[in-house]
């Protein structure tokens, strides 16, 4: 965000650390700063931030820029195109003010907030970003980033997580990266990866560029490879359209559907938790855990696509990943101190194997549920991207099969109770189809070849198990579990080893478990998280940018930073 | 064949033995003389007029009079002297030497401030474009040049540092200078209010009392910069920027001084009546007042400014006459601001006082505003009318700040929406007032004589009768 976008603003003390519940289910006649208008294959997503709008009180959200609360209607507005508009073949994103697309994260926002905040919030945003990437490589939802103006900071960040930048020629219109020399620290939603590793600027340009508070506009900007086109104010507008038509007709999504309306996640609220009517969350004080249950369907799938779209938000796979979602997101948001989370899962895996057959059968042809694997997808990697000890706990009446055991996958560890003499009550996991493909983390990979290193053989010979009923034996056996202690240990064995974990340095957990979590192979997104939990976390704490003299903390009061020139 | 620079472009800067300005000013001078040409001003460019050159900074030099071809016009470049061993005065580094040239770190927030203060020479150029067409008078006709050259003179003073001072950046940013024109949808100058036309000479008087004193106040606070060939620059342009108030103080005292002759003469205030005989009645002068000083209120920023902030601490932007002022560092001190409370409140915060920068600049400009509009009671007082222009509150129709969105009364009163729908009319320039003011525009070009809506001034210029020929059309 530019020095511009930190205009009059009063910071005061308070930041937003006993914060209310936060919750990230939002409709768009609640929609403050985003709007949206379909118009044919179409969509134009418009950001004008109301300045008074934040989150959290303390700061003014000047010249388009952006906090939690802005980010949360940007999801839903995205997943309501996704959904109810599936004949939307490209979507672009532009600014109602003028001379200004988006100055990024407000700053004051930033500065007052703890640690926890800014990394929670960089998380969301970038899950948001990476959603909009998954859309247009999955389900041909394409992206274009209409900068009508000054587009700095996050605004850079939004533009880049587009399939296409078309910048304003207004001979003062720049697109920049100006957190290193404004404020210390870095993009904090994978600036510095999408201008090498998507945009492939030149790593001596980009140098430049993420070192230049004024940015880079007009014709360097596109010889530089920052944006894809120019136009002037005049010939904007045309030029957008042509570019998203031009988009549009690369995407995959339908000419013609129907939409399926997105209805609000039924959430009930406890002082112990939250339940939906798929998904549990149950807060243990005391011991710093959270039980998140999550419940297979209670019937057979529908039988066509037609009947399954007719189901719309009462699909099961769809409802229950839209609560799981909201659940990862309350839970990270709001409670931040439960370090261990157990993940279970109750209900009939038969049923969740029908359910992932008939995913199978029609995500390559029906939009819908298309649509539906795909919020499975970044949903679970919402898992993936948690810092928190995640332990699967596989007991009686659970349903670990097929998608429902990516939930086990996801976790660090996982217990599953083996009960050798009585062979009914013994839980069982199963693989299907859905484990060796659409589900992939943000490795690009399934979670089962990440686990294997890539093994093929042992990948196929697992492959031809789709369907086997695994009980812990054989489960443990074929790599799928971590222990398996009988009736007798389960209890203690549980407890212990989640004392333990909770007894472990936080700061330390979780990166230990980032960097187990996604071994040998690095993508884009593994860099995006990788750096944002290190170097990113690292500089947001140290005192060069957090200290009393600190770059962001003095940023907009007139005084300069004290660095500490010492190389680290 | 050897080029006399100091001839071609009178410079106190060594222009003749530094071969890197040469070098980029000669590339930029055609490029300049081809904007000049294409949006300067429009339909003189073969007349001869009488205009004032800079040939050196001292009191013989930077007045030189004589008749010349705008185009051929001698822009020149000149820093004031020197003072020795100048040290900072204000900020974090108070008291160190200053710069003599671009401190790395400050490199892009002083080029930011160049530049849109560059920014704003050439537009206004382009802005008065056409108003040669319906001058009152070759006096006024020659004034009306006298600034535009000299707005093209300062812009040569910023492109000079851009040029001397911020190698291959500072060469691309003078070319965009030239690139930008005022109103161009395209390619619009970086203010906003630079992208309004002045299409009458009532506007063009306003702005020269009002939108070139920012101007003043805005040099004013660059002259007090650490990095020095800023501040010798600016101080020089003082001395010009002088000249273009002077411009619109007369002219509005002018347009005053004919209203109340027909006041007296036809024995009336009624503004129809006064109409009817050609001049300017004195509630639309005020409605003009209100409209171009509050639009220039916005100019100073924002009332808390962060980059105010950074560019004092820094040392890049002081106050005007800062050494006036007792404590230049600020570093705890505090500014109590007036802003709205509620819907229609008012109520005191405190803040930083270098965050207050920008309303402390404002307050400064007020005060000079306010010597002008003195003079003018004066003379209406004297004529024994009664009748006082005021200035509006710094609250009156701000589009910048924290009172941006809040309606107020000229006094700065807090009112509903509707109430200021209500009273517009009485405070701000109706379409009526703007098609009147309009139907009077006709040029008059027979030297010494005034169109009936203003009257002559006390006199010449350069010691010259008024009804010398100060404009020889062709």
């Amino acid at each position: 965000m530019t020095a511009e976008a930190a205009e009059t603003q009063t910071a005061k003390a308070e930041g937003p650390q006993t914060p209310n519940l936060v919750t990230y289910d939002r409709d768009p006649s609640e929609y403050r700063h985003w709007s949206y208008a379909v118009d044919g294959e179409i969509a134009t997503l418009t950001l004008k931030v109301d300045e008074d709008g934040g989150i959290r009180p303390g700061y003014t959200l000047k010249l388009n820029s952006y906090d939690l609360g802005v980010d949360i209607e940007l999801n839903d507005a995205l997943n309501r195109i996704r959904f109810e508009h599936p004949s939307v073949k490209a979507a672009v994103l532009t600014s109602g003010l003028d001379r200004m697309f988006c100055a990024g994260a407000n700053i004051y926002m930033l500065g007052q907030s703890t640690h926890g905040w800014k990394v929670n919030f960089c998380k969301f945003t970038n899950e948001t970003r990476n959603g909009m990437e998954d859309s247009s490589k999955h389900s041909g939802l394409k992206f274009l980033a209409a900068c009508n103006g000054t587009t700095a900071g996050g605004g850079y960040e939004l533009a880049l997580a587009c399939d296409e930048i078309v910048l304003i020629d207004d001979r003062s219109s720049a697109v920049s990266l100006p957190e290193v020399p404004l404020l210390g620290v870095l993009p904090g939603t994978g600036g510095l990866t999408r201008v090498t590793d998507k945009r492939k600027v030149r790593r001596d340009l980009a140098d430049v560029f993420c070192t230049s508070e004024e940015g880079v506009r007009g014709r360097k900007a596109k010889e530089w490879r920052l944006v894809d086109d120019l136009a002037p104010k005049q010939g904007f507008e045309e030029k957008v359209r042509a570019r998203a038509k031009a988009l549009a007709a690369t995407s995959i999504r339908p000419d013609a559907a129907e939409g399926v309306a997105l209805t609000r996640v039924a959430r009930t609220i406890r002082d112990d938790g939250y339940s939906y009517p798929f998904v549990d969350v149950t807060l243990d004080e005391a011991a710093r855990v959270v039980t998140l249950t999550v419940k297979g369907p209670a019937d057979a799938p529908p039988a066509d696509a037609d009947a399954i779209r007719a189901r719309g938000m009462g699909f099961w796979p769809l409802q229950m990943a839209r609560e799981l979602e909201d659940a990862i997101l309350m839970l990270r948001t709001n409670h931040e101190g439960f370090g261990v989370w157990h993940l279970k899962t109750e209900g009939d895996a038969e049923k969740v194997l029908a359910y992932d057959a008939a995913l199978t059968a029609h995500k390559d042809s029906d939009w819908f549920v298309r649509e539906t694997v795909g919020l499975l997808r970044r949903t679970l990697q919402r898992l993936d991207v948690t810092s928190r000890s995640l332990f699967a706990l596989i007991d009686e009446g659970s349903c670990f099969a097929g998608t429902l055991f990516e939930i086990a996958l996801a976790a660090d560890r996982s217990y599953m109770l083996d009960l050798p003499d009585d062979p009914d009550a013994a839980p069982a996991v199963a693989l299907s189809a859905m484990n060796f493909g659409p589900l992939q983390g943000v490795d690009e990979r399934t979670r089962l070849a990440s686990r294997f290193y890539d093994d093929a053989d042992r990948l196929a010979d697992l492959e031809a198990r789709t369907g086997e009923t695994m009980k812990a034996e054989a489960a443990e056996e074929a790599g799928l579990v971590t222990f398996i202690p009988d009736d007798l240990d389960w209890q203690d064995e549980i407890r212990i080893a989640t004392e333990e974990r909770a007894s472990l340095s936080p700061d330390a957990l979780t990166g230990m478990e980032a960097n187990l979590r996604f071994p040998t192979k690095e993508t884009m997104l593994t860099r995006v998280f990788g750096r944002l939990s290190a170097w990113q976390n690292w500089i947001f704490i140290r005192p060069n940018a957090v200290g009393e003299k600190g770059a962001l903390k003095l940023f907009g009061s007139g005084s300069k930073a004290d660095f500490d020139w010492k190389r680290v | 064949m050897a080029i006399n620079y100091q001839e071609r472009i009178p410079n106190n800067v060594n222009l003749s033995t530094d071969r890197a300005l040469q070098r980029a000013l000669e590339h930029w001078q055609p490029h300049f003389l081809d904007w000049w040409k294409s949006l300067g001003p429009e339909g003189f460019q073969a007349s001869d007029v009488y205009l004032r050159t800079a040939t050196s900074v001292d009191a013989k030099g930077w007045a030189t009079f004589g008749h010349v071809k705008m185009p051929d016009y001698r822009w020149g470049i000149f820093l004031a002297d020197q003072e020795k061993d100048r040290t900072i005065g204000f900020g974090d580094e108070y008291g160190k030497p200053v710069w003599q040239e671009v401190p790395g770190e400050h490199r892009a927030a002083l080029r930011n401030l160049i530049v849109t203060q560059g920014d704003t020479e050439p537009a206004s150029v382009e802005q008065q474009r056409l108003l040669g067409q319906t001058c009152p008078s070759l006096y006024d006709l020659r004034n009306l040049f006298q600034v535009n050259v000299e707005e093209g003179r300062h812009l040569w003073a910023m492109v000079y540092l851009l040029h001397a001072y911020f190698g291959r950046q500072g060469r691309e940013e003078a070319e965009e200078l030239l690139h930008r024109h005022s109103g161009d949808p395209d390619n619009p100058r970086i203010l906003g209010t630079f992208n309004e036309p002045i299409d009458d000479w009532l506007s063009f008087f306003m702005f020269t009392y009002f939108t070139d004193r920012d101007g003043k106040y805005q040099l004013k606070s660059l002259a007090e910069s650490s990095f020095d060939p800023l501040a010798r620059t600016c101080q020089f342009m003082l001395t010009e920027e002088a000249h273009h108030m002077f411009v619109g103080e007369t002219g509005i005292g002018r347009i005053i001084k004919r209203a109340l002759e027909v006041m007296k003469e036809l024995n009336t205030d009624d503004p129809q009546a006064i109409r009817k005989a050609g001049a300017i009645d004195l509630p639309l002068l005020q409605r003009y007042v209100n409209f171009w000083f509050s639009s220039c209120m916005d100019l100073f920023g924002s009332e808390k400014s962060s980059n105010a902030a950074t560019y004092f601490a820094a040392g890049l932007k002081g106050r005007p006459d800062e050494a006036t002022f007792e404590d230049h560092i600020l570093k705890d001190a505090s500014y109590d601001l007036t802003v709205p409370a509620n819907e229609v409140g008012v109520t005191i915060e405190s803040v930083p006082a270098r965050n207050a920068m920008n309303e402390m600049v404002r307050q400064a400009y007020i005060k000079d505003c306010m010597i002008g509009v003195t003079r003018w009671n004066r003379l209406i007082k004297k004529a024994g009318v009664d009748f006082e222009i005021t200035l509006p509150s710094s609250r009156f129709r701000r589009a910048v700040g924290p009172w941006a969105g809040h309606h107020t009364d000229p006094q700065g009163n807090p009112i509903s929406a509707e109430a200021f729908e209500a009273h517009k009319a009485e405070w701000l320039p109706t379409e009526a007032d703007r098609i009147y003011v309009k139907s009077l525009m006709k040029q008059v070009i027979e030297p010494g004589k005034m169109a009936a809506w203003i009257a002559p001034p006390d006199r010449g210029i350069d010691s010259k009768p008024v009804d010398y020929e100060y404009v020889k059309l062709h």
